[in-house]
């Protein structure tokens, strides 16, 4: 049942906000030892927000227009009094004392806060697994990952522990775990959703976005979180989310770029499987059929984003992640000196990957190397930039595969940090260039996994994604993917 | 003016032991200001000295997980304000972030200016006309406070340390000279000088004592006649103008010895102890962190306009220096008379008053001796002028004019209303005579010690008959009168 019709049915009283949670809270009780979607599940919240709507309705007030919606928050957002972890020890028992203005908004718009979601260790991971409170799985197949870094919010919809969730995405970290859970997730532009309560990793990659079980609830649910924010310096002024209204627009005259080096074409990134690619192929057959004009193009420099965002991305990281020092909240390991006592808790609390990305960082920024690292990726990032400002001129949106692959089974990457990172490939130059980009699911691979096709669009178009997924979504849904 | 040489001269011999003739010292100055705004650089938090600990504080200050920083639009107005000011270009600008991990760093980085700061390239004339150079004046947030508890104070011996973070985020601008002071006495005219410029503009309260202005200086020597700029030495903790003097005098004499010894100084923060007198090493820059600053993600840069720049100018007071220049070009008083009228504020009366034609250097010196108080307002230009004129025409003796003066400051109203009041009436001179001439016949002895004695002798019975005289005329009688007619009868 879609986001939607449970926000109706609720508004009109034909269903209670609490019965629905119930419903939902009872597949959680059902697979989430399975399935470990969840850091916290807060049902006394959710239970509290649903009664609320349903007094409201029984009164006659009016409702927010996802009134009684069953919603995962990342576990990454601040929830005022509620423990938020990013699913990392040094943060452990942490209480907000303040909610993420995306928080905020949903709340007021009367969603139902089911739980906090797991996710890799601040963000950083392609795969769930590198949570401190054990793996996510995937709801289709419980042997193989759920993507990540937001695993936990794209499976707890899959498993429809939940209508609706928000993930982050850094570089491909709602669009991925979208993919390989067969759901939709999109990442907006950059300074289209407040960050105001997004704990950080990349700050200048960072943005929430939507997940959901099809492109209209994404929509609903985009356009209900963003907006400009002025605690946020970087969110964008006078922006105003018009995604529902999309929609319906087709696909007619709309001109479509297939990446070639993102998408199997000349001079191609490596490591694309070839279902995948034939889900891209069929994916451009049903924009051709529905209208679209669709061609191939290049973007020489999308194959250098991978490398610079894993310079930018572990810089900015480095610092924002300076502060879990023990000395104010969350973990402690005391010590005889502050310098030590900084150290044993940072040991004791960072996992492996987090520690390699402060590395890393730290590295990139130093003095001696700043100009052959950091300076290097500033530059392949403003490259970046008019590589896709150019191809955008004649282009109203572009279209690749989500990933490379479909979901991989446990263990399969984590031993080796290169071809994890290869993951994002795709997804990564989006968040470089701060534009929006949708995974839609389209058809499976070999494995009877789902596929994700990505489309992009310049800054600010945010709603050209979910019209193109909109189409997409229709033609899987008619059977034209297999 | 042989005369205010001379004193600045005195002056030297008592407050500079100067250094030995062969050396030179080289002296940058960096001062932190706090600027007087409402709120803090990045949070609604009141921006306040002293209240509970931990009392200003939200998640954006306390650095807490997923919280953000939002410019605030006064303290870029200030700084902008400070820069021009100092003759400074404003540039566009962005801030950025200078990592490394104190319990007081809230983030453990500071969001301060680094490559691209909003002041670049300004000067500073001191009231002597030395000119000091400015590199930059950057925005930057300041750090919460530190107290360690045992182990002497020192970070590493504590038993724990408590942390205060009302200060963090308060909006500092930092002003950096070039090392072109080649005196203390010039160090301490800067400060001042700086000082007097924030009261003006009204940019901070500029309190050294309470940490709203903090110099730290960079010191170092050279051969006399050299143009080296040898290895320096960072001196913190310094808290008063006098400190200041102390701190770098102790610092260029410990250079000199090390030099004159074949050794040579380290570059390193040193710690300058008051009480001690003497500067104590602090952490060595050899081994200093390594800041890796970038570009601060969470703000955007900050591009003032030509217009925003011209107001700025528009709006700008007219600064002490001019203010000086103004009142110099009217009297002949000292550069300190000057300096201390406009740094209490009260050049615009004295301008008045001048205007309104009383002497000029008699209503500055007035101001300076007479009215060192806080509020003034019952003194209008016009009574100041009238009192001036009743002095300088001999109407009214000087105490008599001081207090009256007294008077129109508690209270106001006309100065010859209150001199008759008080019963001051200009005695007439004949008068005068006739007491000066009848105390002479009383005293024969002190007459003729005062006639034919030693200088002592002289001004000794000088002082006898003038405090007779006064005695006489409960104070009325004018003091230099008295005196000519002693001279005048003696001869």
């Amino acid at each position: 049942m879609s986001a939607r019709s449970i926000a109706a049915d609720v508004a009109s009283g034909a269903r209670t906000a609490v019965s629905v949670l119930d419903e939902h809270l009872a597949r959680v009780a059902a697979r989430e030892s399975e399935l470990n979607a969840f850091n916290l599940v807060t049902e006394d919240t959710a239970r509290a927000q649903a009664e609320a709507v349903d007094a409201a309705v029984a009164a006659g007030t009016t409702v927010g227009p996802l009134a009684g919606v069953p919603l995962a928050l990342k576990d990454n957002m601040c929830t005022r009094g509620i423990p938020t972890t990013c699913s990392s020890r040094i943060l452990e028992g942490w209480r907000p004392p303040y909610d993420a203005t995306v928080v905020s908004r949903l709340a007021d718009a009367g969603a139902v806060f089911v739980g906090k979601t797991n996710l890799d260790e601040f963000a950083m991971g392609s795969s769930t697994e590198n949570s401190a409170f054990g793996p996510t799985r995937n709801p289709l197949d419980t042997g193989r990952v759920p993507g990540g870094s937001s695993g936990g919010s794209a499976a707890a919809v899959a498993a429809d522990f939940a209508s609706l969730a928000i993930g982050s995405d850094t570089g491909g970290s709602i669009r991925q775990p979208a993919a390989f859970c067969g759901i939709v997730g999109m990442k907006p532009t950059y300074g289209a959703v407040s960050r105001y309560g997004l704990i950080a990793f990349g700050s200048s990659l960072d943005q929430f976005g939507p997940f959901a079980k099809n492109v209209a609830d994404a929509a609903a649910l985009f356009d209900t979180i963003a907006g400009h924010d002025p605690l946020d310096s970087t969110s964008i002024a006078d922006y105003t989310p018009n995604a529902v209204d999309h929609l319906d627009r087709g696909v007619e005259g709309l001109r479509v770029g297939v990446v070639r080096e993102l998408a199997g074409g000349e001079g191609s990134v490596e490591g694309l499987s070839p279902d995948v690619l034939a889900s891209t192929s069929e994916a451009i057959d049903a924009l051709t059929a529905a209208g679209a004009h669709v061609e191939e193009v290049s973007v020489p420099s999308a194959t250098l984003g991978l490398s610079a965002y894993y310079i930018v991305a572990p810089a900015e990281a480095s610092s924002n992640l300076a502060r879990y020092d023990g000395v104010r909240y969350g973990l402690r390991v005391d010590a005889a000196t502050t310098g030590e006592m900084n150290t044993a808790t940072r040991t004791a609390g960072f996992g492996a990957e987090v520690k390699r990305r402060i590395m890393l960082g730290t590295y990139a920024l130093s003095a001696g190397y700043y100009d052959a690292f950091y300076g290097k990726a500033l530059k392949v990032r403003t490259m970046m930039l008019r590589d896709f400002a150019s191809v955008y001129e004649n282009f109203d949106v572009l279209l690749t595969p989500t990933a490379p692959t479909t979901a991989f089974p446990f263990g399969e990457r984590s031993a080796d940090p290169m071809t994890m990172y290869v993951n994002d490939v795709c997804t990564i130059p989006s968040n470089l260039t701060g534009h929006p980009g949708i995974s839609v699911p389209f058809g499976v691979g070999d494995d009877g996994l789902p596929v994700g096709v990505q489309v992009l669009a310049p800054a600010l178009q945010d709603g050209l994604t979910f019209q193109v997924g909109a189409v997409l979504e229709a033609a899987a849904n008619a059977g034209g993917a297999s | 003016m042989t005369g205010a040489a001379e004193k600045g001269a005195a002056e030297k011999m008592v407050h500079e032991p100067t250094l030995p003739d062969e050396w030179e010292l080289v002296v940058g100055l960096e001062v932190h200001v706090e600027l007087a705004t409402q709120t803090k650089l990045f949070c609604g938090c009141a921006n306040e000295f002293s209240t509970e600990p931990n009392t200003n504080v939200c998640p954006t200050c306390l650095g807490l997980p997923g919280s953000l920083p939002v410019m605030n639009a006064k303290a870029v107005e200030f700084a902008m304000t400070l820069g021009r000011a100092l003759g400074c270009e404003v540039h566009p600008s962005v801030m950025a972030r200078k990592n490394y991990f104190y319990p007081d760093m809230a983030k453990d980085f500071q969001t301060t200016q680094y490559d691209q700061p909003t002041n670049v390239d300004g000067q500073l004339v001191l009231a002597d006309g030395a000119v000091v150079g400015i590199e930059r004046a950057h925005i930057e947030e300041d750090a919460g406070k530190t107290t360690h508890v045992g182990g002497g104070g020192r970070i590493n011996d504590a038993t724990f340390s408590l942390v205060d973070y009302n200060r963090a985020g308060v909006p500092l601008v930092e002003v950096v000279s070039r090392p072109d002071i080649r005196t203390v006495e010039h160090a301490k005219a800067y400060v001042s000088e700086l000082r007097d410029i924030l009261l003006a503009t009204e940019v901070s309260d500029a309190k050294m004592e309470e940490g709203s202005m903090r110099v730290d200086a960079n010191v170092s020597v050279r051969p006399m006649g050299s143009d080296e700029l040898r290895t320096r030495c960072e001196l913190k903790n310094i808290n008063s103008v006098r400190s200041l003097g102390r701190a770098i005098e102790y610092e260029a004499r410990r250079h000199i010895d090390l030099y004159t010894n074949g050794e040579a100084p380290r570059q390193e923060t040193r710690h300058w102890d008051e009480e001690g007198g003497r500067s104590t090493r602090g952490r060595s820059k050899e081994d200093a962190d390594d800041y890796r600053y970038f570009q601060e993600p969470d703000l955007v840069p900050l591009a003032p306009s030509a217009e925003d720049v011209a107001a700025i100018d528009a709006a700008m007071p007219v600064l002490p220096a001019a203010r000086r220049a103004r009142l110099g070009e009217l009297s002949t008083v000292s550069a300190d008379v000057l300096s201390t009228v406009v740094e209490r504020g009260q050049d615009t009366l004295a301008l008045d008053a001048i205007g309104a034609g009383a002497d000029a250097d008699k209503v500055l010196t007035r101001l300076q001796n007479d009215v060192a108080v806080d509020d003034w307002s019952n003194l209008t230009p016009s009574a100041l002028a009238a009192l001036v004129t009743l002095e300088t025409s001999g109407d009214l003796t000087a105490t008599q004019a001081k207090q009256v003066l007294a008077d129109l400051i508690e209270s106001g109203g006309d100065p010859a209303a209150i001199a008759a009041d008080r019963g001051f009436e200009a005695m007439e001179s004949n008068e005068l005579e006739d007491l000066v001439d009848q105390l002479i016949a009383d005293n024969p002895d002190e007459w003729a010690r005062f006639t034919s004695g030693d200088d002592g002798d002289r001004k000794k019975m000088q002082g006898f008959f003038t405090g007779q005289i006064m005695k006489a005329t409960k104070g009325q009688a004018d003091g230099r009168a008295i005196a000519q007619l002693l001279v005048a009868k003696s001869s």
